[in-house]
């Protein structure tokens, strides 16, 4: 048994506010990475996702649910790493995409994940919201962004890539 | 040979692929021609050490040793090594560098779309969140190749010898050895050498908008299925294992 009170949708509660390590205003709840939590005999088990295969703060992010739940009495806490459902942006909610825009990072596009090839989907600019930008490179600071420039406002930017 | 062994070998193979390309591209950090291509190719290299780290830690499992992802990843001998000669090959310059990308995402983007279908749950679900890096990779070499082709005289000669230069290293990635066929037969396996058309069919399109040709037809470089690789692996492993070398269990 499990020596607290609280039930699974508690301890789901209280590590859903953890913040993704790379990009603080969204938690691991907006993004998807927190998929189950279940309590079995004394062993609390959360399993996670990540984002890319070799997403580096998946480490860092176990390190804080146990010191989350170790806070709360829960020491014997198993974080299992799942593939499947393979993670896509489709999950972040409106919410979370608000939040990155306001933070600067322009949010992905529902639906066009599938897409391999033909023309660029259109890339709203963060800062001035201008639809006049170009992508600079697939890759960017991290694993899930794609760098871009604003051609109106001049800025360069992250795109939070659909995936 | 169980179907647990043969497994093993299939995703130390895969694993072996993913874990030495991660290490070749990992070596142009800070030496990418521009800012935007060191962050390119080295987030690349990123996604190929994740999924070498998700298939050793399932080959040992199934090996049941109590090894970790770590050890077999560090601990093994050249000819224990089972990735494609291709990947083992130098950088060279950039043109060489894209060349390789192209042949191999290509192979890579029709081999994890068939693997995903597989019969072991393990194999499928990675294979399942491999195809979307595998899509970035993929892309990404397209636009490099046609920029490259169909840009200077220069850049288009330097393309034009890459791709030559590593054509006879793509003969190996459609090869079936007994223990791919004994998978195949369980549905576990890809059947690779199915894959040999389409791959040909979408480099040469990529090649003709790029102005460039498919090298002809020439000897085959083959190998690595038996641990027989080019000098180039060595090299590698020198460099990649001298820490758990020098200080064995050595933890930071």
């Amino acid at each position: 048994m499990v020596t607290t009170h609280l039930n699974t949708q508690d301890v789901f509660n209280l590590i859903a506010g953890i913040p993704d390590p790379e990009i603080p205003v969204i938690t691991i709840q907006d993004l998807g990475i927190l998929r189950d939590v279940k309590l079995i005999d004394d062993t609390c088990v959360v399993t996670i996702t990540p984002t890319y295969t070799a997403c580096p703060a998946m480490g860092m992010i176990e390190d804080q649910i146990k010191e989350i739940l170790s806070g709360h009495g829960i020491n014997k806490v198993k974080v299992e790493l799942t593939y499947t459902p393979a993670w896509t942006t489709d999950w972040l909610s409106q919410e979370a995409k608000t939040k990155l825009k306001n933070y600067g990072i322009a949010p992905p596009s529902h639906s066009s994940c599938t897409k391999l090839f033909g023309p660029a989907e259109v890339v709203i600019c963060p800062q001035c919201n201008s639809k006049h930008t170009t992508l600079i490179s697939r890759f960017g600071s991290t694993a899930c962004k794609a760098l871009y420039k604003c051609e109106d406002c001049k800025e360069t930017f992250d795109l939070f890539k659909c995936h | 040979m169980t179907t647990k062994e043969a497994t093993y070998n299939y995703a130390i193979r895969l694993g072996d692929n993913a874990l030495i390309l991660g290490h070749r591209l990992s070596e142009l950090c800070s030496r990418g021609p521009i800012l935007e291509e060191d962050l390119a190719l080295t987030n690349v290299a990123l996604d190929m050490i994740g999924r070498a780290q998700a298939l050793l830690k399932y080959a040992a499992e199934l090996e049941g040793k109590g090894h970790t992802e770590d050890d077999i990843a560090y601990r093994r001998a050249e000819i224990n090594y089972h990735n494609h000669l291709l990947i083992e090959q130098p950088n060279g310059d950039f043109a060489h560098t894209i060349a390789r990308q192209l042949y191999l995402s290509v192979f890579e983007y029709l081999f994890y779309t068939e693997l995903e279908k597989s019969k072991d749950t393990t194999l499928a679900a990675i294979a399942s969140k491999t195809i979307k890096e595998v899509k970035y990779h993929m892309q990404h070499a397209i636009d490099w190749t046609l920029r490259l082709g169909d840009g200077t005289a220069e850049s288009h000669k330097r393309m034009q010898k890459g791709l030559n230069d590593l054509y006879m290293y793509t003969g190996e990635l459609f090869e079936m050895d007994h223990i791919d066929t004994y998978l195949l037969h369980q549905h576990i396996a890809v059947d690779a050498i199915s894959l040999k058309a389409k791959w040909q069919n979408e480099i040469e399109k990529v090649l003709a908008e790029a102005t460039l040709s498919l090298p002809e037809d020439t000897y085959m470089q083959t190998g690595s299925k038996k641990g027989v690789h080019t000098e180039n692996l060595g090299h590698i492993l020198s460099e990649m294992q001298y820490l758990q070398r020098a200080y064995p269990d050595a933890k930071w």
